[in-house]
């Protein structure tokens, strides 16, 4: 096995050649942001035996990296996706941290790069519940899809909207004071960070954080009725059992900006505790199949077949131990007791632990701006060169790994990137596949069943986007083919 | 006014609208503010509050060479796969979330060829940029101009 924990298993089912099923595509069409196809493996009898969901994953972002000086790295990364930026930026900051020979960095530099991760986790999670999922969630997952969105929230309720482009703005001023700029920032070096806040950036900030802390709070209470006012759907709504996989800290609290990689199964079993990330490799491998550009993550001592697992708020509200803010630690324990534990269950669970994680990100950055350290002057540190760095952070969507090897003249020579999305693409294929199963009537693409199906991947906030897009249309087209190869049915939603 | 600019600079073409703001920048208009992104998201209806027009800058695959000004109207054409929004849903966001009156809003889409990550602006992108630098420099100029008058 190497370094870089990639595996080529067996073909399986995967491919469907000669077993006499039949495909369903639904295809999103685009030009150049990426994009997400799925199709549906049918039976003979028309039941849905297996669901694959095809996502263009950053290509050829190991060639974009190597061959550079590792000191430029934390800036380059940021342009690999235009939504997360600020999570490959610290990812690959950890990274050249151990390149550089600083593992622990001073209380200066440790404080701002949380306050700036946290600032992500703020904006993300704002962004995802307020803009993509809460359409679906108010108005129901068969509701026109022209009035699932935004617009279509702030007509009905213009206050939840407001609060969300404005948590979304605070989660990016904070990102600017700790990055420097808006975008491109940076903030983050090997061995520390080039800058600390101003007063007066802390008390700007310090004037928005209790309405911010509290509208958090009060997302995470429209979560929780919107299950109570749907438990019978929400239950069972693409559940599975799965395995997970976080970050967690040595006693066990969530930390989003670091620690060891904790593993549970279905059933909270450990299967992997306080692991050192630093050696991935011997706990997760990476399986190819033929069918997907996107590679199967799984935990080794289990192996593919059973070692895939899900990562991402679910995983990390259920897999630690306790949550170290108090109002976040609340809503955790509520969420947890929650009609006997179905919530944390459910897929749909991914929205709850989400704003618990969005509340739980104002809390901190409401302690960390009280913390003098964050306007200290001792920024960076250096200690022992060494040729290999791997980072990992909690990012928004899930656990995001940074491995990097470097030459004796300090370029990059290897790149290995891991990103939340792939951890999480055998439990999307799950979560489709149990969607399906319910919802396909026959040989008909129904706008119901891609409703049904958007919803189950917008559980999980995958990250589409590549960074780049341009103007024009994204039409999401929809075809029924037989096993022949025939199209049987054939929709395209603009 | 505000230019509202956005692309990667790092994935071929898509530097199209960031390298045009650049050279806004340096240009440095009176009355002219310039903002970058990677993309359009929810919370740019906040930046539009309290301006007069506002144009948004892009690059495009399907788009008429060298560019194509088209007006901006509101509206809710979300997508489906992306997290970012299309400029009218960003003036249709902030119809909903932002007090005040709309600002008057165009969007100067520049054709683009090649969007791979590391690779350079493509031959044709480079003579489009420097067509849509002409058009974009003049009108920035004319909306500045009627502003101060």
């Amino acid at each position: 096995m190497t370094e870089n924990g990639t595996t080529d298993a067996g073909v399986m089912l995967e491919t469907a050649t000669g077993t006499g099923l039949r495909r369903v595509a639904i295809d999103p069409l685009s030009r150049v942001e990426g994009h997400g196809k799925v199709t549906l493996l049918l039976d003979a009898d028309d039941h849905v035996q297996q669901a694959r969901l095809h996502i263009v994953e950053f290509r050829g972002f190991e060639k974009f990296i190597q061959g550079r000086p590792y000191w430029e790295v934390p800036v380059m990364v940021q342009r690999l996706c235009g939504i997360c930026p600020v999570s490959h930026h610290l990812a690959a900051a950890k990274a050249c941290d151990m390149i550089v020979g600083a593992p622990v960095l001073t209380p200066t530099a440790e404080k701002i790069r949380r306050l700036m991760h946290y600032g992500q986790m703020l904006q993300s999670h704002a962004l995802h519940f307020f803009h993509l999922s809460s359409p679906d969630l108010l108005f129901g997952f068969d509701s026109d899809a022209a009035r699932r969105n935004i617009v279509g929230v702030a007509a009905a309720h213009p206050e939840l909207a407001r609060r969300g482009v404005l948590l979304r703005k605070l989660g990016q001023e904070v990102i600017r004071m700790t990055c420097g700029k808006r975008i491109h920032g940076t903030g983050a070096i090997p061995g520390g960070v080039n800058r600390s806040l101003t007063q007066a950036e802390r008390q700007e900030l310090r004037a928005r954080l209790p309405e911010a802390i509290d509208w958090s709070q009060q997302a995470v209470h429209l979560v929780r009725r919107l299950f109570e006012h749907n438990l019978d759907v929400y239950r069972q709504f693409a559940t599975f059992a799965a395995n997970s996989l976080c970050l967690t800290r040595a006693d066990g609290a969530m930390d989003l900006y670091h620690g060891g990689l904790r593993a549970r199964d279905a059933d909270g079993g450990v299967l992997l505790e306080a692991a050192d990330y630093g050696e991935y490799w011997e706990h997760i491998l990476e399986e190819v199949k033929p069918w997907s550009y996107m590679k199967f993550p799984f935990l080794r001592r289990l192996g593919p077949e059973r070692g895939w697992y899900r990562v991402g708020p679910l995983s990390r509200v259920t897999g630690c131990d306790f949550i170290p803010t108090p109002r976040a630690n609340a809503e955790r324990l509520e969420f947890l007791a929650f009609d006997s534990g179905s919530a944390a269950r459910s897929t749909l669970g991914f929205h709850w632990a989400r704003m618990i994680e969005m509340l739980h990100a104002a809390e901190v950055i409401a302690d960390l701006v009280e913390d003098d350290d964050v306007s200290g002057s001792e920024l960076v540190i250096r200690g022992t060169r060494a040729h290999r760095g791997v980072g990992v952070i909690e990012a928004p969507r899930g656990t995001l790994i940074h491995h990097y090897r470097v030459d004796e003249n300090d370029m990059v020579v290897r790149a290995n990137l891991i990103v939340s999305t792939t951890h999480n693409n055998q439990s999307m294929n799950v979560a489709i596949r149990e969607v399906a199963r319910r919802y396909l009537d026959g040989r008909t693409l129904t706008e119901g069943l891609l409703n049904h199906i958007e919803v189950a991947i917008r559980a999980f906030d995958p990250c589409l986007s590549c960074a780049t897009h341009a103007l024009g249309q994204m039409p999401l087209a929809v075809e029924l083919v037989a096993v022949d190869g025939t199209i049987v049915d054939h929709r395209t939603r603009f | 006014m505000l230019v509202l600019a956005t692309g990667n600079p790092s994935r071929g073409d898509d530097a199209l609208g960031p390298l045009l703001a650049e050279r806004l920048e340096d240009a440095a208009l009176a009355g002219v503010e310039v903002l970058v992104d990677f993309q359009l998201q929810i919370e740019h209806a906040l930046d539009l509050e309290g301006r007069r027009c506002v144009i948004f800058v892009d690059a495009g695959t399907g788009t008429p060479a060298p560019y194509q000004w088209c007006d901006v109207e509101p509206v809710a054409d979300f997508r489906h796969t992306t997290h970012a929004l299309s400029p009218g849903a960003v003036l249709a966001t902030c119809l909903r979330c932002v007090d005040g009156p709309l600002p008057r809003a165009r969007s100067l889409c520049v054709r683009g060829e090649s969007f791979q990550l590391g690779a350079p602006l493509s031959a044709a992108a480079s003579r489009h940029l420097e067509l849509a630098w002409i058009a974009l420099h003049e009108a920035c100029e004319a909306a500045a101009g009627a502003g101060a008058a």
